[in-house]
């Protein structure tokens, strides 16, 4: 069973979001980056462009596979990881740590709840056989 | 989408692949292995000890009888006549408009005995396309009864001497010896995708799993590792080696593939000769060429080679090259744009990307021609 820690919010396409005060530090989760094996390349949008919950932020590429990253929560982009393109190998090593890609100043608090609770994301993944 | 298709085909080894923690994916029809641990960790495997491969979802086919040369010589652009008994030869199927059917690996067996080797994904075309009417000779298709496990790496001969009943070493490359290893009877061919010495073990699909455990076991001292298709794809891209579907297919000619050194017109009549020569003698307009990408940006299958905002080719693979690290691929280009250095584009999700066209193989291949 793939890490899920209990103080994290979760998107069905394997997004995680944290709260910190009214914004949310936003990766991917332990079971994507499995999932897609050896991230190779991290494209991030700039500080300062906006997102829509549920629409693509930017593309994570693994030697195999080129994945759509979703946003969360809608807001804009205060934060980006810096060091994701140069060391791309730690959303592999630390998806929940050093492996953050982006974190979003939040235009909607109210779309927090509507993020999964990590109960609700351990059934969605073992339902996808794990 | 998935519930409405036929299952599933499996190799021997599929449990003993789920047991060892691998990912399974579906590839040509078959339920296969893409990765265990990690194609980069795989892959760098294969390339300083050696790393052990399932691929009996190749297919095989054997020919045999007064007939067979002639019947090969009449599908195959290379000339088979050239062939010794225990010698191995790269060719090609071609349509007689010159596009590829398949590559693949043809073996002499024994004096009037071939066997050929074709692609897991193309084998009910291939059947379909060998046998069909008046191309005469007697065809046997044994890939279900035959395994098929590839030992590459600079470990690889070391450790399959270890186990087999003859010696080895003295097998030249694009040869191969009939012996025991661990005990199973095994054609031992010194061939390989990969760019490494080693050898492609063909064993009854009975006695497979006798084979890989004994493998696994003897060459835990080299750092054997299992290895999947994730890390076959990356290993071959770097060697510049066409993979059928992707790189090579019925709309790509061998010339433009640079594969005309498999085609043979002076051995006689075969299927795509005609068409094959009338492009030789035209000249090629496009070319099949490898490319080193400026930044860490991955083209992919299908993505367009741009030169100045205008598209000039198409990306036929690409990846993250763990030896290098850096991204590479491969794809047809505009002929005058094919050679070494040229800057080009790749147009990935809207923007382009800079590239350039790079002398291949991108590694060294470490085969071993003796």
């Amino acid at each position: 069973m793939a890490n899920v820690p209990a103080d994290l919010r979760y998107t069905k396409e394997h997004e995680w979001a944290k709260l910190e005060g009214d914004k949310a530090r936003v990766g991917i989760t332990a079971f994507a980056q499995e999932q897609l094996g050896d991230v190779v390349f991290v494209e991030l949008p700039k500080v300062g462009a906006k997102v829509t919950a549920m629409k693509t932020f930017g593309v994570v590429e693994s030697v195999k596979a080129v994945s759509d990253l979703f946003a969360p929560l809608s807001g804009e982009v205060v934060e980006i990881n810096v060091e994701l393109p140069k060391k791309p190998e730690v959303v592999n090593a630390d998806p929940y740590g050093k492996g953050w890609m982006i974190v979003i100043k939040l235009a909607s608090a109210k779309e927090w709840d509507g993020l999964m609770p990590a109960g609700d994301y351990e059934k969605l993944i073992a339902a996808a056989g794990h | 989408m998935t519930d409405t298709q036929v299952p599933l085909k499996r190799t021997p080894l599929r449990d003993v692949h789920a047991a060892a923690g691998a990912k399974m994916v579906p590839f040509g029809g078959w339920d296969m292995p893409v990765q265990y641990t990690g194609i980069i960790e795989e892959h760098r495997c294969v390339r300083s000890a050696v790393g052990l491969f399932d691929i009996s979802h190749m297919g095989e086919f054997e020919v045999r009888g007064p007939g067979a040369l002639a019947a090969i010589q009449t599908i195959t652009t290379n000339d088979a006549s050239t062939l010794a008994v225990g010698q191995v030869q790269y060719s090609l199927l071609c349509y007689p408009e010159g596009g590829i059917v398949d590559d693949l690996t043809l073996y002499r067996l024994a004096e009037d005995h071939y066997m050929l080797t074709v692609n897991a994904s193309n084998i009910d075309k291939d059947w379909a396309w060998v046998t069909e009417g008046g191309r005469g000779g007697g065809w046997t298709n044994v890939s279900a009864e035959t395994g098929l496990l590839a030992v590459q790496g600079p470990k690889a001969e070391a450790l399959v001497q270890r186990l087999a009943d003859r010696d080895v070493t003295r097998v030249p490359y694009y040869h191969f010896a009939q012996g025991a290893v661990a005990g199973v009877p095994c054609l031992i061919s010194r061939t390989g995708y990969t760019g490494e010495d080693g050898f492609e073990l063909y064993a009854p699909a009975a006695q497979l799993e006798t084979l890989w455990h004994a493998l696994m076991d003897a060459g835990k001292r080299d750092g054997i590792q299992p290895i999947g298709l994730g890390a076959r794809d990356t290993l071959r891209l770097e060697m510049k080696f066409a993979l059928s579907g992707n790189d090579i297919d019925e709309t790509t000619n061998p010339l433009e593939a640079g594969l005309g050194w498999v085609v043979k017109p002076a051995k006689g009549e075969f299927v795509g000769r005609k068409a094959i020569e009338t492009m030789r003698a035209a000249g090629v307009t496009r070319k099949l060429v490898g490319f080193e990408m400026a930044e860490r940006a991955v083209a992919r299958h299908g993505y367009r080679l741009l030169k100045a905002g205008d598209p000039v080719g198409v990306v036929t693979s690409g990846s993250f090259s763990p030896s290098l690290e850096r991204c590479i691929g491969m794809g047809y280009v505009r002929a005058d744009l094919a050679p070494v250095g040229a800057e080009l584009d790749v147009d990935i999700r809207g923007q382009a990307h800079r590239t350039r066209v790079a002398k291949t193989p991108f590694v060294p291949s470490h085969a071993k021609k003796i």
